[in-house]
């Protein structure tokens, strides 16, 4: 386990040296930029909808009994941006992306192809590993601003559509407004950012691992989408830590 | 590897005490031989008596438990060796990437290092598709291409390089042995062209003694004989004769019933 997490930070830290190469590599930032954004923005908007929504209708009707009702946008609003909209799309994209780049690498290490690239001089941490983590570094917090206002309409309708909610969409918007600042959103976008560095990195990282055939190729698959979904979520409890000194 | 300037002149090859082991079991037991400028030259053996395993190693792609692999009398090992000779290698697969269409495949190696314009990359890739016959087949994906012409495709990406040296590995495997031959004349005829030193990696007897100058055989791990395709075939080691001379035997199922 210690000698993978040397590797992790050994190839992170080579691909961060490798960052001023990236407009070099633009294209095939693009090229991830579109992959990232055209196979997961319908599914994370409709993630988000249905999480912001159960949250309201959890929390809804137990305010309610209270007369606490109007604090449910403060509920949902903070919910969705501080932890929710963050982690849920983190685990989405390391099961969308994270394996098809674990894959992707994977299937081009076990067909001779990364050892072209060796032998042609061509970095494969510069060629494959850059582009993928600078786009995902960029893809990730762009689905979380998506998510997290996706997830509030969600909570909203449910608040103002169930009758043991029964509130008015301003008195949502207004309770989330006096609770949700910048500050609050920029903090789950900073969640998502490590996030997406951790999905980069371990995806990657399965990919130029992979030993054997087929069969390998899946287990590095397997192996991407667990590590980075355990790593999150051990990941989120410190970063929460951390970011509340800023609260 | 580094970007080709001049028209490619081969180089020396020399492989002393190499040694190689995988999880405690040896693959490499002390090889040495040299291969000279402009020669081609064939290591010949059976399955896994660890060929392809001494081409990764020439290429730099393994590095050695013991011994070591010069060019030119310098070691690879040392700084800036394998920068200042242009190497290349054909792979078993052909190891083109799919993601690209055969044009930027072997447009690679100029487009990442950024040595020529997108206009002068094109000229070359056609003509070096041209050379292996391969003309006008700039657009298509590597996955519509037949193994003979993935072959070709590779030895086209390495012919960009313009090498010194030029290393294939199995290149008529999985062929038939119409396109065999045209692989095994490609290779002859890169060679006399451009004088590149070719280390061809085959268990392919016709491709062996049909292009190589000389001939090593190399069997578990170790090599029983090294010299011209006559002197090779008439070596007495029963091992070499036994590769060389192995047949069916069509009184088999006569015997058997």
């Amino acid at each position: 386990m210690f000698q993978n997490i040397g590797e992790l930070v050994v190839l992170f830290w080579r691909t961060l040296q490798a960052l001023p190469q990236t407009w070099r590599q633009r294209r095939k930032v693009y090229d991830q930029l579109f992959e990232i954004g055209n196979a997961s923005l319908l599914m994370a908007c409709i993630l988000s909808l249905f999480i912001g929504g159960v949250i309201a209708l959890q929390t809804g009707p137990l305010l309610a009994e209270r007369g606490l009702a109007t604090l449910i946008g403060s509920v949902v609003g903070n919910s969705m941006c501080k932890e929710l909209a963050p982690v849920m799309m983190s685990i989405l994209i390391a099961g969308r992306i994270g394996s098809a780049m674990a894959a992707e690498i994977g299937s081009m290490r076990v067909y001779q192809e990364i050892d072209a690239l060796r032998t042609m001089n061509i970095n494969p941490v510069h060629y494959l590993v850059l582009p993928r983590l600078v786009a995902i570094s960029c893809a990730l917090p762009v689905l979380v601003i998506f998510s997290i206002q996706v997830g509030w309409m969600g909570g909203a309708l449910v608040s103002v559509f169930n009758d043991r909610i029964g509130i008015s969409f301003p008195a949502f918007f207004n309770n989330l407004r006096d609770t949700v600042d910048l500050v609050k959103i920029i903090n789950g976008l900073f969640k998502s950012l490590v996030f997406a560095v951790v999905i980069g990195i371990v995806s990657c990282h399965q990919g130029l691992q992979t030993i054997g055939g087929p069969r390998g190729i899946g287990r590095s698959v397997t192996k991407a989408v667990v590590n980075s979904i355990v790593l999150i979520l051990i990941l989120d409890y410190f970063v929460t830590r951390f970011l509340m000194y800023f609260d | 590897m580094n970007a080709a300037t001049s028209t490619p002149q081969g180089v020396r090859v020399t492989v002393r005490g190499l040694r190689r082991s995988f999880d405690g079991q040896p693959v490499l037991k002390g090889l040495n031989f040299e291969v000279a400028r402009g020669e081609v030259f064939v290591v010949m053996g059976p399955s896994g008596s660890g060929k392809s395993v001494l081409l990764k190693h020439i290429i730099g792609l393994e590095t050695p438990d013991d011994g070591e692999i010069l060019i030119e009398g310098e070691s690879i090992q040392s700084p800036g060796v394998m920068d200042k000779y242009r190497m290349a290698m054909v792979f078993q697969s052909g190891a083109l990437f799919n993601s690209l269409t055969v044009g930027e495949n072997v447009g690679l190696y100029l487009s990442e290092h950024q040595l020529k314009s997108s206009g002068e990359i094109a000229r070359i890739v056609k003509e070096k598709l041209e050379i292996v016959g391969l003309k006008g087949q700039e657009d298509r994906n590597p996955s519509d291409l037949s193994g003979g012409m993935k072959k070709r495709v590779a030895i086209a990406r390495a012919l960009v390089i313009e090498p010194q040296l030029i290393l294939y590995d199995e290149p008529t495997s999985e062929l038939d042995p119409v396109i065999a031959v045209t692989i095994g004349e490609e290779i002859l005829k890169l060679n006399r062209r451009i004088r590149v030193t070719s280390i061809v990696v085959s268990h392919d007897r016709d491709l062996a003694f049909g292009i190589a100058d000389r001939i090593a055989l190399l069997n578990d791990g170790q090599i029983l004989a090294v010299g011209a395709p006559d002197e090779v075939k008439h070596h007495p080691h029963p091992r070499i004769q036994e590769f060389l001379t192995a047949a069916f035997n069509h009184n088999l199922e006569r015997t058997s019933t």
